[in-house]
């Protein structure tokens, strides 16, 4: 498994990891100068996200979070519709009805995003329990964070997983920050694969940064779960660079800690790979940074949606 | 027509619906224990056991119904929904709103309550008015056996998530029910008794009392109409509005607590939208605002009787009530 990437792969997910930070940094830049609203971003936690949705098929599904526009990016998103749900408006994935913390993407196999964190490990069980039903060859994948691991939800959709054999990928991105506390503060260990493991299903850590790694070790779970049916625990230990939502002044982090995770940064480590010239990284930055302003003014140009919306979609 | 207990003809409802789609499942706290009949034909894929943890057997639920299933679940007693109000509440619920529309939540969540057996307000707890409140979710409350199988019936075949509460006291009691396909659809009330006097509005046992009454008010000469509500939401607004216009004058009964309550709702639509048609205040008998007591006499205090609705009745028809609106107990309201 520890065979070099194809050079080919290895680039379009660096290109993941750069749309994804432009993404978020454009988002950020927004909310300082009030045209958009707050967004929790996923700045640091690149990797971790590209490497898990590389590894996973067409037909394999994922949850996710408030922190999701990289795992939304990586399957493919386009990044007009993500602006377009920051921005209220209806051309978003979500008719505008989403904002940017709960978005789905059906057509993309994302589905059911919640922002009560916790949720997406509940949710999870019975996307998966529906995979296993109708006997498709689906994995589910279920993103969540080291916050909500110390959810009862946690315990419980593990459990359930487990004993039901449910094919869900569990991704936990143990970004040290749950909200505005450190991981230190709430839970006894470092790691929270040491809680999925009492569960009995087979868990791996993995550095968080190195999206070669991630992606390695998200395969190798992929491959158990078609193999056995079973669940899978994967734990990328990353770092979330800036605060919980913007705007966060971070005062409450260590300034230390920060800076040897930005040592560590994702898309640097990868950058510095040997096979991409700089004049390759740059080609793939300016194309990521015109996809970026593009997506953004057609963002700002849709249309909102009309009063009649108000009362669409309740329900079926 | 058969004789079923109101626990049988739900199973039946589920057996019939199991059998004409695939989809159809139900899982909870021992389900596959209890309802071994549904086991034997559906095998342990379809019916099955849960760990006792409400929040993971509703999860369950709503992802599973957005993948196209059409999970039944059974959370035992209404206070334990509680540990499940974030999967009902925040996601069956609200992410078909948030998504614009892109998941539906095909799925019945089954629990008791009510007075009779005794347990407390931990294992009885009226709280069907919640969910009334929470947008994206329908709520049913029935009160006869058959409509206990035709609206479990129309429930599971409902794109939507249907709560669907149990009086725990009748829930072995017997009743007639039809056999095969017998539909009720939600968001229709009964009329039980027709009469021209005043009107009797409730839902669940609490039906019995007005039922009663009604009989003790006919020997009297005085003829109320009683509506069973059977769904809260949607409500049968029509059905309310119709015999409120028709007689004037509206007592609403329910066992969960007063304030807030569905009968609140409905004295506001009354206000609002039959203002006109009112001969007397509109009157509510409730259970006082407590937790449900275990003590036999004082559930019998809590839950509406039918002597405080013919006291309510009578107080409606005396010359003075528009200028003298009667003060009733917390039995009485």
């Amino acid at each position: 498994m520890n065979e070099a990437l194809e050079p080919v792969a290895l680039r379009a997910m660096l290109e993941s990891m750069l749309l994804i930070r432009a993404y978020e940094e454009k988002a950020a830049a927004m909310q300082a100068s009030g045209q958009a609203a707050g967004t929790c971003t996923s700045v640091g936690q690149e990797a971790a996200a590209v490497g898990v949705v590389a590894a996973l098929g067409a037909d394999d599904l994922i949850l996710t979070n408030h922190r999701s526009a990289g795992h939304l990016l990586a399957r493919g998103a386009d990044p007009a519709r993500l602006y377009a749900e920051v921005l209220g408006k209806s051309t978003g994935y979500c008719k505008g009805k989403s904002g940017s913390l709960h978005i789905s993407a059906k057509e993309l196999g994302v589905v059911l995003t919640s922002t009560i964190v916790g949720a997406e490990l509940s949710l999870a069980a019975g996307v998966g329990l529906a995979a296993s039903m109708q006997e498709r060859d689906s994995v589910v994948a279920c993103f969540f964070g080291d916050g909500a691991a110390c959810e009862g939800s946690f315990h419980e959709s593990l459990n359930l997983a487990a004993v039901w054999k449910l094919p869900i990928l569990y991704v936990c991105e143990n970004n040290q920050w749950q909200a505005f506390v450190h991981r230190r503060e709430t839970m006894p260990m470092d790691q929270v694969s040491t809680w999925a493991a009492a569960h009995g299903m087979p868990v791996a850590t993995v550095d968080g940064n190195d999206v070669e790694a991630v992606y390695r070790a998200a395969r190798e779970g992929i491959a158990h779960i078609r193999a056995t049916g079973e669940p899978y625990f994967l734990e990328t230990y990353t770092y979330r660079q800036r605060g919980h939502y913007e705007p966060d002044d971070q005062g409450y982090v260590d300034k230390a800690e920060l800076a040897a995770w930005l040592a560590r940064d994702p898309i640097d480590r990868l950058q510095q790979n040997k096979q991409f010239s700089v004049v390759e990284i740059q080609t793939i930055q300016k194309r990521v940074a015109e996809r970026i302003e593009a997506a953004w003014a057609t963002a700002v140009a849709a249309p909102y949606p009309t009063h009649a919306d108000l009362t669409a979609d309740v329900y079926a | 027509m058969q004789n079923l207990t109101i626990n049988d003809a739900i199973g039946q409802a589920i057996a019939e619906e199991m059998r004409r789609d695939p989809s159809v499942m139900m899982f909870g706290e021992g389900v596959a224990t209890k309802r071994h009949e549904l086991l034997n034909e559906f095998g342990a894929r379809r019916i099955r056991n849960t760990p006792l943890a409400e929040g993971i057997i509703a999860g369950a639920a709503v992802g599973a119904s957005t993948m196209g299933m059409r999970p039944v679940i059974d959370l035992l007693f209404a206070p334990f929904m509680t540990l499940a109000m974030d999967e009902l509440v925040n996601s069956a619920g609200k992410l078909r709103y948030m998504s614009g529309g892109q998941f539906r939540f095909p799925l019945v969540a089954m629990a008791m309550t009510g007075t009779g057996w005794t347990v407390g307000a931990q294992h009885n707890h009226n709280l069907e008015a919640w969910f009334v409140h929470s947008p994206g979710l329908k709520v049913v409350m029935p009160s006869t056996a058959a409509d206990f199988k035709g609206l479990m019936k129309s429930a599971i075949r409902d794109d939507n998530p249907v709560l669907f509460f149990i009086e725990m006291a009748m829930a072995y009691e017997t009743g007639e029910v039809p056999e095969g396909e017998h539909l009720v659809p939600l968001g229709k009330a009964a009329v039980r008794r027709a009469g021209n006097d005043l009107t009797l509005i409730s839902y669940g046992k609490s039906m019995r009392a007005c039922e009663t009454a009604a009989s003790q008010l006919a020997e009297k000469g005085v003829f109320a109409e009683v509506i069973d509500l059977r769904s809260l939401k949607p409500l049968d607004e029509d059905a309310i509005l119709a015999s409120a216009r028709k007689t004037g004058r509206v007592v609403v009964v329910h066992e969960a607590n007063r304030m807030c309550g569905v009968g609140a709702e409905i004295a506001a639509i009354l206000a609002e939208k039959a203002f006109d048609s009112l001969k007397a205040p509109v009157l509510r008998i409730t259970s006082p605002d407590v937790p449900a007591p275990s003590s036999y006499p004082l559930e019998l205090a809590f839950a509406p009787q039918a002597d405080a609705i013919v006291a309510a009745a009578e107080s409606l028809l005396a010359p003075t009530a528009m200028t003298s609106r009667p003060v009733l107990t917390a039995n009485a309201g």
